[in-house]
């Protein structure tokens, strides 16, 4: 890995001095990716293109927004009707917010697919869960921001979730109000962290990507690439993958932007905030429904609020829950079918959460809570002592160049060439 | 390594590890300290604090009516329970609660019940002040977010809360008013 030879003379003199084309040169040229990347492994670029549009489109909104109980619903509504592209801007936000998380949970399941929290990436998963949860934070704070009744009484049900804590609950509850109710000191210093976490995110996205490239992308067979064969240099071939699957991306996300921006959103947050009226049916925003209906399936408030961090916590330890060896489920074949049965409880879970609690609500949320936690606890610990692997290929190229034996006079043109 | 500069003595401990440890725990005791300031920026401030009190005025409410007060931006329920209303609430055994409290500790005359109108759960505020309200199985109040019903005392009977709905500190001025607070 010698330091390349720029041809431009100015590029060579600053590279003397700051080596950030040689920096460049080596993550984005030479940095070898396995050959066989489906587009599952988009997701990755994407949600990190999302979080720069979600910073840019958050600083011109927040120039034009006022962090007062009084001015701040109509400050926003303004945003939307008098400031210059203000409507763009704040629905790109508003709508970016859903699609991140849209691109980051995909992201999250090609991860537990492909087993992509294995040895050697379980810090690199780590990092990835503790970007899930400031997202988590960022996104609820912001919902915050417009002052309507969802967001006044969301931020009221979530910020009462830490009263659940013995002793001090009430106090920790009373700090992050900084008052005895939901009032404006909550929301100044909520637009002071929604602020702030972007950045946060950003310095543990970078941590993300060093982690990545230390050892390389995870592919849809498991196996470590071996040798030059296996991988190609990131940029083009990756580059221009990912910039494929960013516009049909836009497509989709400017299908929302322009033609329906309230699609994902909540009509009762176009009611200005009412502190002494609860709407008859609160929910979160989609992306927290899950969470939601965990946090309701239990009858015991403490325990309630211990279930919904711990769905999110869990993943903390998964690398260590599931010991099979093999990482795709590719060659696994019954963690191939529950997997897919955890997407399905996941549905079920955020439907359930968007449903009010009474009735079989109720007793399905309670079902598909057990089972969100029996995966985890139960059948991935079982899996990896009686599960039989199917047998996998040597190299990522032998299932598509043939086995181990040379491949066949003629067949593999030059690529079989350089294969010897 | 026997005496030396810096005075190690028989056991290894040297002036300079003293020096150490001391200069660093004063820096952690400055730093904690240092730290509960940012920390105790974000508790309520002395205007939040100062202590508000709210005047009620009980004269218009007529038997089975009930009214909401804001103290410390709080809703207040007040109620005037009728006699039915009193009547279940004391003869309720306090072995089937969740929270077990006596209706007499809860209220200064039987009559008159004011609790602080926010769910214990959650924070919500329950539905029941209005007479087109549903009151929940047990006559009282019934919370919407998570389904808590609460009884004509105020007290949770069924759902995720985990407490009574509370009692504010409040105090008769005279028989048709009330300051809360």
């Amino acid at each position: 890995m010698a330091a390349p030879r720029f041809e431009n003379p100015i590029v060579r003199w600053i590279d003397y001095r700051l080596p950030v084309f040689t920096f460049m040169h080596h993550e984005m040229h030479e940095y070898p990716t396995p050959k066989n990347l489906n587009y599952w492994w988009n997701f990755g670029s994407l949600a990190g293109f999302m979080l720069i549009v979600m910073i840019v489109t958050g600083i011109m909104l927040a120039m034009h927004y006022t962090p007062h109980v009084d001015h701040a619903f109509d400050s926003v509504e303004r945003i939307r009707r008098d400031v210059p592209f203000g409507w763009l801007i704040q629905f790109i936000h508003m709508n970016g917010a859903s699609f991140f998380f849209i691109l980051v949970y995909i992201h999250i399941f090609r991860g537990l697919y492909y087993g992509s929290y294995k040895s050697p990436r379980e810090i690199l998963w780590i990092l990835g869960v503790v970007i899930l949860l400031l997202m988590m934070a960022t996104a609820f704070m912001g919902y915050v921001l417009p002052w309507g009744q969802m967001s006044f009484w969301g931020a009221t049900v979530i910020t009462n979730l830490f009263s659940a804590i013995p002793l001090v609950g009430e106090h920790i509850v009373s700090w992050l109000w900084g008052g005895f109710a939901v009032d404006n000191p909550t929301l100044n210093r909520f637009y002071s962290l929604h602020y702030l976490l972007p950045f946060i995110i950003v310095g543990v996205v970078v941590l993300h990507v060093v982690a990545l490239h230390t050892h390389g992308s995870n592919n849809p067979l498991g196996i470590e690439a071996r040798g030059k064969q296996d991988s190609i240099p990131f940029h083009p071939y990756y580059t221009i993958k990912d910039m494929f699957g960013l516009g049909a991306f836009l497509t989709i996300f400017c299908l929302f932007v322009f033609f329906a921006p309230d699609y994902l959103g909540h009509p009762d947050n176009y009611v200005p905030a009412n502190p002494l009226v609860t709407p008859p049916h609160i929910v979160p925003e989609w992306y927290f429904l899950p969470f939601y209906a965990i946090l309701r399936a239990i009858p015991d408030k403490l325990l309630g609020v211990v279930a919904m961090f711990a769905a999110i916590a869990v993943l903390f330890i998964l690398p260590w829950l599931d010991r099979s060896p093999v990482r795709s489920a590719r060659f696994r074949p019954i963690y191939r079918q529950v997997f897919w049965l955890l997407v399905l409880d996941c549905l079920v879970l955020g439907y359930i959460g968007s449903q009010p609690a009474e009735g079989w609500y109720i007793h399905i949320g309670r079902l598909a809570t057990i089972y969100y936690f029996a995966h985890f606890f139960v059948i991935l610990p079982l899996l990896s002592v009686f599960e039989r692997p199917r047998p996998l290929p040597l190299s990522i190229g032998e299932p598509v160049l043939g086995g181990g034996s040379p491949p066949p006079r003629g067949a593999g043109g030059t690529g079989a060439m350089e294969r010897a | 390594m026997a005496a030396t500069a810096d005075g190690a003595g028989g056991d290894g401990v040297t002036r300079r590890d003293f020096l150490e440890y001391a200069a660093g725990g004063m820096g952690a005791v400055g730093a904690a300290a240092t730290a509960w300031a940012f920390i105790d920026n974000m508790n309520p401030a002395a205007d939040v604090l100062a202590l508000s009190t709210t005047e009620v005025d009980l004269e218009a409410i007529e038997p089975g009516q009930a009214i909401t007060v804001v103290w410390q931006k709080k809703p207040v329920f007040v109620r005037r329970r009728t006699e039915a209303e009193i009547r279940e609430a004391e003869d309720t055994p306090l072995d089937s609660l969740p929270d077990p409290e006596a209706d007499a500790d809860r209220v200064q005359k039987a009559e008159w019940l004011i609790l602080v109108g926010v769910c214990t759960h959650l924070g919500c505020i329950p539905l029941g002040q209005k007479d087109t309200d549903e009151k929940g199985e047990y006559g009282g109040w019934f919370c919407p977010c998570h389904g808590s019903h609460y009884d004509t005392s105020g007290r949770i009977r069924k759902g995720p809360a985990p407490e009574n709905l509370p009692v504010p500190p409040y105090q008769f001025l005279d028989d048709t008013r009330i300051l809360i607070g």
